[in-house]
């Protein structure tokens, strides 16, 4: 898996490759995660279950990643191990480990508001996959 | 394919033959500067793509502060018609009601200069702000229910602020047909401990002075006066508006789909008006722009808390009173006269300010001999503005102008170039006292990073869509 960011005047965007679609989604939270906050520091003490159904691939993929941000918002957890066990264009399940944040130990980087349908993209490309999201920030 | 071309000294068009299924033109308003500024990413696109919506009145316009946004541009305002057009939540942005309140004091740069520095710190001890941050106030359920209905006015019977408070904000404190069973229990999860906290990002609290007045009547209308110092407050309806915004979203991109609408940018999802989605949306919408109120309400609070156990002495008679109150990311049912007959509309404003002139019904009556006051907060460093609302804004604008400097340079690159404790530094020898939750972040926020909100300001005057009132230089910054 590869991924960069990509520049936006206001906001900022990931493009991510990977050689399969489980990997790609996996790929996906763990570079929007990296924008957010410093991995390292970060320890998979907890976990939650995800499963998601949406109506296609990008829907997929925005409703994973906003999911992901729920986790954030909400329940004030950040995440550094993603296991997407499944992905078909209609349906993920998935396991996704973090802890809670503490400002103290965390290095808290920048807030990620909410991934848009801006410009997604989540498609085939030559022997693998290929994802680019633009986030709110 | 043609391009833009300039219509006026402040105005640019974007013709219909831009991008083939434009149903109207686009107008940009800017002098050259910013639409150059504005040509250089997708922004102009944007305003193209704005105008493929069905149902859109007029043109598809932005304000000197555009740049590229996700779907609607930042600076975009677009109007539907009520029976044939539509309501698009990424039209309204993730950051629903994210918006202005300026409080005023009875306080000169003199006699707050000498503690500058301690009234900050206590300002910032009072006032929850940055990433994970938990806010001081743990809503129940009910309460939070009533909060979304009611907006201010709830928070002013919660004991945050006084009556007056409300009469001097957009929609007397109160955004109307809120309904909290639109909104998904996740909404109310985000936003639970989040009501009271300024957040991250370009949000902030500022000291500053009033360094210049241009219009002595509007002034004075508004209490403003040369050398007085002011509180401004720029936050929004953080995690709750941005799980409305995702929940929607989602909805509405089912809608397009069963309707089979092509749409050159999935984020432009959108439902007909006064259909059930539109109409759940707009109830949703309501709540969360309650909740921002709600939020900025608190947020004055604790600042009018902090000056009183600072200077010792009564908020009130620190002469702590409320300006105004706006909301720059928000869509609403307004009257509007569109090819020579009264419609009704629905006004989309992403990053746009509404500019009411005197005499207008939504204009607060302290206000309404002079027009609705119009809060520009602009990059720390620079300038913020007080403008007023115009009748030419009314004709040319759908009642709009500007919200901000609006950001000309990415994030990413921003912190290439600007290492934030020299940014700090550089604001100190200015005389600017920045504390901020994270000095590195800081970076991202330089005034190089926006354009110049003068300009900016300048040319919606010159286009007619807001007149300046008075000029605030920043003396103490605060930011999550």
């Amino acid at each position: 898996m590869r991924f960069n960011t990509i520049e936006h005047t206001a906001d900022i965007g990931i493009e991510v490759e990977a050689e399969s679609l489980e990997e790609l989604f996996a790929g996906a939270a763990r570079a929007m995660f990296s924008i957010m906050v410093d991995l390292d520091g970060v320890s998979a003490v907890l976990s939650r279950d995800v499963s998601l159904d949406a109506s296609d691939l990008v829907d997929l993929m925005f409703e994973w990643l906003n999911e992901l941000i729920f986790l954030v918002s909400a329940n004030r957890l950040v995440l550094c191990d993603f296991e997407v066990g499944s992905v078909s264009s209609e349906r993920l399940v998935a396991t996704v480990r973090g802890e809670e944040i503490d400002p103290a130990r965390h290095s808290l980087e920048l807030e990620i508001k909410a991934a848009t349908f801006h410009e997604m993209v989540v498609e085939e490309r030559g022997e693998g996959w290929y994802a680019r999201v633009i986030f709110d920030v | 394919m043609s391009g833009a071309f300039r219509i006026g000294d402040f105005a640019w068009e974007i013709p219909t033959d831009y991008k083939p299924g434009m149903r109207v033109p686009g107008v940009v308003f800017a002098d050259e500067e910013l639409f150059e500024a504005a040509s250089r990413d997708k922004a102009l696109d944007q305003v193209a793509n704005v105008a493929f919506l069905q149902g859109i009145v007029g043109k598809s316009l932005a304000m000197p502060d555009i740049h590229w946004g996700y779907g609607f541009p930042i600076g975009g305002v677009a109007a539907f018609d009520e029976s044939s057009g539509v309501v698009s939540p990424g039209g309204v942005g993730f950051d629903i009601s994210c918006g202005v309140r300026l409080l005023k004091t009875g306080l000169t740069e003199d006699e707050v200069r000498p503690g500058l520095r301690d009234l900050m710190a206590t300002l910032a001890s009072n006032i929850p702000r940055g990433l994970g941050t938990r806010g001081r106030i743990h809503s129940t359920q009910s309460m939070l229910r009533k909060v979304l209905v009611r907006g201010a006015r709830e928070m002013v019977g919660l004991g945050y602020g006084r009556e007056e408070d409300i009469e001097h904000t957009e929609r007397g404190g109160t955004y109307p047909g809120a309904d909290p069973a639109r909104v998904s229990e996740r909404a109310f999860e985000r936003g639970a401990d989040q009501l009271g906290t300024l957040g991250s990002g370009n949000h902030f609290l500022e000291v500053q002075v009033v360094e210049k007045v241009f219009m002595e009547k509007e002034a004075r209308a508004f209490g403003l006066h040369e050398g007085q110092v002011t509180v401004m407050i720029h936050s929004g309806s953080r995690g709750f508006g941005h799980q409305v915004c995702t929940d929607y979203l989602q909805i509405m991109d089912r809608v397009v789909n069963r309707l089979g609408w092509e749409l050159p940018d999935r984020q432009l999802v959108c439902a007909p008006l006064g259909s059930r989605e539109a109409d759940d949306y707009l109830a949703a919408m309501a709540c969360a722009c309650n909740y921002a109120i709600a939020n900025r309400q608190a947020l004055m609070h604790w600042t009018r808390e902090s000056f009183e156990r600072f200077f010792n002495a009564s908020e009130r008679s620190l002469g702590l009173d409320i300006l105004f109150d706006l909301s720059h990311n928000v869509a609403r049912m307004e009257d509007h006269q569109v090819d020579g007959r009264k419609r009704r509309v629905c006004v989309h404003r992403k990053g746009a300010t509404a500019s009411f002139p005197a005499g207008h019904p939504d204009v607060p009556a302290a206000y309404s001999e002079v027009g609705q006051p119009v809060l520009i907060p602009g990059d720390m460093g620079t300038h913020s503005y007080v403008l007023v609302g115009t009748e030419t804004a009314m004709k040319e604008s759908f009642g709009s102008t500007c919200h901000g400097a609006g950001r000309t340079m990415s994030r990413s690159k921003a912190k290439k170039t600007i290492r934030g404790p020299e940014l700090k530094e550089r604001l100190e020898r200015q005389g600017i006292v920045v504390l901020a939750g994270n000095v590195k972040l800081l970076a991202e926020e330089a005034p190089e990073a926006y354009k110049d909100v003068s300009r900016v300001v300048d040319v919606c005057q010159g286009a007619g869509l807001s007149s300046k009132v008075a000029m605030l230089r920043p003396m103490g910054v605060l930011k999550g």
